[in-house]
């Protein structure tokens, strides 16, 4: 099929623009003619709040590569500069850092919306897996952008994280070592995080966004009942009768969410931005320090329940490998999850009490491993831990059994409110 | 409003809503288990940092020039950040605070030469991020926890941090104490409050209850001393959170006119 420029037949400027690039009809596909299910409730506010947060840390992220500098011996100094000499550095970096750990919320609600109400069913795998492929590498983004303060928590960490890779039989020390440019954690470890944390990342992030994006716009948003909109359109104009313009319906809805959220936001961010001792650990306010190790190595906050999984599977046949292997798979089932699911219904609204209770137990014991993963390690936090790891995994691997057996209810023809 | 009625009314209102937030951090410190030091496992007094209190944290940064900066750096703070900030002049801070260095844009260094690490068997660290390093209430409890012990090099070691190579540099204030035979051991869990776990063996020239303000005067000011943007950033947070609430008003009521034909 040829491309017809300008299909709307726009003219002055914009039909100028329009003759040789489609915005019109971009403005309409993705915006003003894009037909959101009407009943959108509380929980699709966080889509849309992820991208906010996103564009957040890119801005922020900009004028703090401005004033940070890179280098064991120079980044811990250039972020006190920035915290006390740059003018509003110290707002910038706390938008940035908060930033961090509001993702990490927005996204984990997000991804319970989608369990929730099966968003991740045929026809939406793709949206699904995409989103499951941005949570894998905003972790990594993470993970990089907290070494970089050079704190002795940073360091900490990120010998603790790269030496997993050291578990690889053969080739794992030669891999640690062929990672951190270095024998241990250092100047060049420093300089690389940098670069894949401002540059490789964000990159593929955006990329990966825009194709979730794009992967939702073609087939349409969920709901929370789970009903297809396209099924049931006006005869007469081809626009689904439940489905709503995205704007400017959902534009002046979400700035209700955005400005909810950044009350929050703001609370934490001007009022307590350490976040207790979470969002800012205060071993990262002495320098990074070889021999002066943290009376407790932990991740930050938002990697507790995959952090609990890996201390909580036991080495065996002279290896720990295995706790990297369980936690790297707590990440990949996610992507399996819309051929696990073998429910008859999407929405959690109709399906039965099985799935209900599995979905709450995974919930409350996602939490549960979340703070067990960064206490001190005990017998009593190895055995919460244990128990919570399995759980996770029934969660997924019985999906297959207890989705299929599952009583639903009957779904309704056009959503209920 | 007259200007000056008007400045009476956003007081008011920004010292109600700090009242209000430090009342809601309190309940919710109040939860928490109460801290105790990583290293001895000594309960740590409960002390709540007001850098925001502009008299203590002008005592706080006179003594500190007095008694600590010889051998603590602020190598973060500037002297004439320090000096906008808490209200001092520059011809007092000259006069008065600087001892390192005539220029009131260097950064709060000490006089002690590179080489002299070995003086007190390591090198006094730098204090600009201390009470954020560690927490008011360790160097609250720290300060005030130190106890004569002969099998140290300085004659004295501290509950808070067993073997420190630090001497009691405040013993002319405190005067001297010993560990409490009965409290030697077990001060795990119970409140730490006040004299407990010590004796006093010759008195200093301020009373217990003046040497104790003065510790909090000095941790009011490294908790200054730790992020000098922090009162600005409250003041302006408080500015940011009522905007917010109008537009939440304001987003609230275009949302609703947008969606009244919505059914």
């Amino acid at each position: 099929m040829a491309i017809t420029p300008n299909p709307y037949k726009t003219t002055g400027a914009l039909g100028w623009i329009d003759d040789r690039f489609p915005l019109t009809k971009m403005w309409k596909e993705h915006l003003s003619e894009y037909y959101a299910p009407k009943n959108f409730n509380f929980w699709y506010f966080f889509g849309s709040l992820a991208l906010l947060v996103l564009v957040n840390q890119l801005l922020t992220g900009i004028f703090l590569t401005m004033h940070y500098k890179p280098g064991a011996e120079t980044a811990f100094d250039s972020v006190e500069y920035i915290m006390r000499d740059v003018p509003w550095g110290n707002v910038i970096r706390y938008m940035h850092s908060t930033g961090a750990s509001a993702f990490f919320v927005v996204v984990f609600l997000h991804m319970f919306r989608g369990l929730m109400y099966g968003s991740y069913q045929k026809p939406r795998e793709l949206i699904w897996v995409f989103g499951a492929l941005i949570f894998l590498v905003l972790m990594a983004e993470a993970f990089c952008g907290y070494v970089l303060p050079w704190g002795n928590m940073s360091y900490w960490g990120a010998a603790v994280i790269i030496n997993l890779f050291g578990t690889i039989p053969f080739i794992g020390p030669d891999l640690v070592t062929w990672i951190q440019g270095d024998f241990v954690p250092s100047d060049a470890t420093l300089n690389r995080l940098f670069s894949i944390h401002v540059i490789a990342l964000p990159f593929v992030l955006v990329g990966l966004v825009v194709a979730h994006i794009l992967a939702l716009h073609e087939v349409g948003s969920n709901n929370p009942d789970g009903v297809e909109i396209k099924k049931k359109k006006d005869p007469a104009t081809g626009i689904p009768l439940d489905g709503i313009p995205f704007h400017p319906y959902y534009t002046v809805k979400d700035m209700v969410g955005v400005a909810g959220f950044l009350i929050i936001f703001c609370a934490v961010l001007f009022f307590m931005p350490d976040g207790g001792g979470y969002f800012l650990e205060a071993p990262n306010f002495t320098p990074a320090s070889q021999t002066n190790t943290p009376e407790h190595i932990t991740p930050a906050w938002y990697f507790g329940t995959y952090y609990a999984m890996l201390r909580a599977t036991p080495s065996f046949a002279g290896t720990q490998i295995w706790g990297v292997i369980v936690m790297g798979a707590a990440v990949v089932i996610l992507f399996f999850v819309p051929w696990l699911d073998r429910s008859k219904v999407k929405s959690i609204r109709y399906k039965g009490a099985l799935s209900k209770i599995a979905l709450t137990i995974f919930a409350i014991n996602f939490v549960i491993l979340n703070y067990y993963g960064l206490q001190p390690p005990s017998d009593t936090v190895q055995l919460i831990s244990q128990i919570g790891t399995i759980l996770y995994f029934a969660f997924f691997l019985l999906m297959p059994w207890y989705s299929k057996i599952d009583k639903t209810k009957p779904v309704p023809e056009r959503v209920t409110e | 409003m007259t200007p000056r009625s008007n400045r009476t009314m956003t007081r008011l209102i920004t010292r109600l809503a700090q009242v209000s937030a430090q009342s809601a951090l309190l309940a919710a410190a109040a939860l928490l288990p109460q801290a105790v030091s990583a290293n001895t496992g000594v309960a740590l007094q409960h002390f709540s940092a007001n850098s925001g209190n502009l008299p203590s944290a002008q005592r706080g940064a006179r003594n500190f020039m007095a008694y600590c900066s010889g051998c603590h750096s602020l190598k973060y703070l500037r002297y004439e950040r320090m000096g906008e900030d808490l209200n001092i002049p520059p011809d007092v801070l000259k006069k008065n605070l600087m001892f390192t260095s005539d220029k009131l844009g260097d950064q709060i260094k000490i006089a002690m030469p590179a080489a002299s690490g070995d003086w007190f068997g390591r090198v006094p660290p730098d204090l600009s991020l201390e009470t954020r390093a560690r927490g008011a209430d360790w160097v609250y409890t720290y300060l005030q926890s130190f106890y004569l012990d002969d099998s140290r090099p300085m004659g004295v070691n501290n509950t808070v941090l067993a073997g420190a190579s630090m001497p009691h540099v405040l013993w002319e204030l405190q005067g001297w104490q010993k560990k409490a035979e009965h409290a030697a051991e077990g001060e795990h869990g119970g409140g730490h409050h006040e004299g407990s776990g010590f004796e006093q063996v010759s008195k200093g020239s301020l009373t217990p209850a003046e040497y104790q303000a003065f510790v909090g005067d000095l941790v009011n000011f490294l908790d200054y001393a730790s992020e000098p943007g922090k009162q600005a950033r409250i003041s302006t947070g408080l500015k940011v959170m009522l905007y917010l609430f109008v537009l939440l008003g304001l987003t609230y009521l275009l949302k609703k006119e947008f969606w009244r034909d919505i059914h």
